[in-house]
């Protein structure tokens, strides 16, 4: 079996409020999945779950096929959690609190030291490696987490928004570097970062209100886009009526808007009936009534759209 | 055991790497070094023990130890490092021992610091060892009965401030229970036996037994049973709180 973390209807409830409700989703050996949900949807919740700090109300969560209820030590075993907001001993230096850590974790002598050297390189730690973390910047703060969190070269990663607070070129460090280890692990990470997604993860799971509103591959999620597959074409405002009235009559277009462009150009907007792709035939009715076309794309549709379709209330 | 030595550890440097420590042994010499001398009238007795040492170190407890008690598990959770350390592969009773005894062996760090009153005595005049000895153990026992309530009080609450007054009047119910004021309360009604039961619960008493010199297995056993069942407790509610 390559499911390394298996959620298994893992319900939690605060009083009244279900903050996760029957949520089931299984991450495999190699996999990355995006965790994308509006504020106080349950992402964190879930999360903690996983990690056996929450107990639950319903439900199972294993890793590693181990169950993280019945046997929690051994289950974190096989974990690298990083905590929302990245929590630690602030009156720690990322020296002391990753040795603390390694030895934990069972990681003694030139292992560790050769371990915390890699990881000080890896996260770029050395100007801060001897300073309490407390006074470190929040990106810092969040770069000696994600250090603990892979410091035992864990099979299962669960990381809650791990490039929260990072500049632009730690961002891509961080993209980087879970796209290296990710062959051989489970990976979820929550994250609002929607570009995160379509760079890193192989699957996006997005909830709203505690359950699950979509499961799959970001390409996937796309495709459920009100503009997915829509031509946009630029045209000279006075063809405009032209191209409106040949573009109408392609097979499977089912409208055709139009916006204002800049200087004297129309924006065209063909949107195809059920999602097909139009394009080659727009391509061809272009050519066939030489449409004065300055510009033709096909629009993927934006992810954005689709979370905010999926999770606004209902 | 190891994951409780390692987070002993871990909690032990935290003392000496904040200013808590020195100011916690500074603030305990200090009112020990007053109350004995001031109050206890230590030179003027005339005697060649510590009894005047001794018999304000339930009163100064009473104060300090919630002090260095209150922070265990609220500050912990308060600041979200409680889930850092309980998702690493640490059982929580591991934790809840872990910390406990790095406390306790820094309440006993802080304790023998007043090493230099028994130099004194024994400059002074032929005091009888093996009862300040006695004296020594008792009340670093009496520490750690009051360091375990304090510490399960703590994880009750993220709030310090409750933490510590809340720790302070449960630990002065145990120590007072011995007492007339509170025997008092029970003698008209209640049976002889709960009264001795009661009696037997007083911090005071289990104290005194064992600072007169008299090492008796009861008083060992007293707060020794008492650390563990606090500690229990303590586990239970750190599970219980910890999502809270
Ligand atoms: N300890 C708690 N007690 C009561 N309610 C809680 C507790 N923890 C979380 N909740 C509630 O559960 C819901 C889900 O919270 P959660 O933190 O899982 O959201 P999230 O998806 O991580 O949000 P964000 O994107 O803001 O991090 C929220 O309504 C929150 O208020
Ligand atoms: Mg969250």
């Amino acid at each position: 079996m390559d499911v390394l973390l298996e959620a298994d209807r893992l319900t939690k409830r605060f009083g009244a409020l279900t903050a996760v409700d029957d949520v089931s989703f299984q991450v495999r050996r190699g996999e990355v999945v995006g965790f994308l949900g509006p504020n106080g949807a349950g992402k964190t919740t879930t999360m903690r779950m996983i990690a056996g700090y929450l107990p639950v109300d319903a439900g199972r969560a294993r890793l590693c096929g181990v169950d993280v209820q019945q046997q929690p030590e051994r289950a974190r075993a096989a974990l690298g959690y990083l905590p929302e907001g990245a929590p630690a001993y602030g009156e720690m230096t990322p020296l002391g609190l990753l040795t603390f850590v390694a030895q934990v974790r069972g990681l003694d002598g030139n292992a560790r030291q050769e371990r915390l050297r890699e990881l000080r390189a890896y996260l770029q730690l050395d100007a801060v490696w001897r300073r309490p973390i407390e006074t470190l910047s929040k990106g810092f703060k969040r770069r000696v987490g994600l250090a603990q969190a892979i410091l035992h070269d864990p099979d299962v990663l669960v990381l809650d928004e791990p490039t929260d607070g990072l500049d632009p070129n730690q961002k891509f460090e961080v993209r980087k570097l879970l796209q290296t280890i990710a062959p051989d692990k489970a990976i979820l990470i929550s994250t609002h970062i929607l570009e995160e997604v379509e760079a890193v993860c192989d699957r996006a799971i997005i909830v709203a209100r505690g359950r699950i509103v979509a499961d799959g591959t970001p390409q996937a999620l796309q495709a459920r886009a009100i503009d997915h597959n829509v031509v946009a074409l630029t045209v000279p405002a006075d063809a405009a009526e032209r191209s409106l009235e040949e573009l109408r009559n392609v097979a499977q277009v089912a409208s055709v808007e139009q916006q204002p462009g800049s200087n004297g150009e129309l924006l065209l907007l063909v949107r195809p009936a059920n999602g097909a792709d139009v394009l080659p035939a727009v391509n061809a009715r272009i050519r066939e009534a030489a449409l004065p076309a300055l510009e033709v794309s096909r629009r993927r549709g934006r992810l954005d759209d689709v979370f905010r379709t999926l999770t606004r209330a209902a | 055991m190891r994951t409780t030595f390692l987070i002993m550890r871990r909690e032990l440097e935290a003392y000496f790497t904040s200013p808590l420590a020195y100011v916690f042994i500074c603030i305990f010499l200090a009112l020990a070094g007053a109350l004995t001398f001031y109050l206890g009238g230590f030179l003027e007795r005339g005697r060649a023990d510590l009894g005047a040492f001794f018999v304000f170190q339930p009163w100064l407890y009473l104060f300090l130890v919630p002090a260095l008690g209150m922070r265990l598990w609220a500050e912990e959770r308060k600041s979200g490092s409680l889930e850092f350390l309980l998702t690493l592969p640490v059982g929580t009773a591991a934790a809840v021992v872990g910390k406990f005894l790095a406390a306790w062996i820094f309440t006993g760090v802080a304790l023998s610091l007043t090493f230099p009153l028994w130099l004194t005595v024994n400059y002074l005049g032929n005091p009888d060892n093996g009862v300040i000895l006695a004296g020594y153990l008792g009340s670093w026992l009496m520490a750690g009965g009051f360091l375990a309530i304090s510490s399960c009080v703590s994880a009750l609450t993220k709030n310090q401030v409750i933490a510590f007054v809340a720790s302070v009047a449960l630990c002065f119910v145990f120590m007072m229970s011995g007492l007339e004021l509170v025997q008092g309360a029970f003698a008209g009604w209640a049976p002889a036996a709960l009264t001795d039961v009661v009696a037997s619960f007083s911090f005071l008493t289990n104290f005194d037994a064992i600072q007169n010199g008299v090492v008796d297995a009861r008083n060992l056993v007293f707060f020794g049973s008492l650390i563990v069942v606090s500690l229990t407790i303590n586990v239970a509610l750190v599970e219980l709180n910890k999502g809270a």
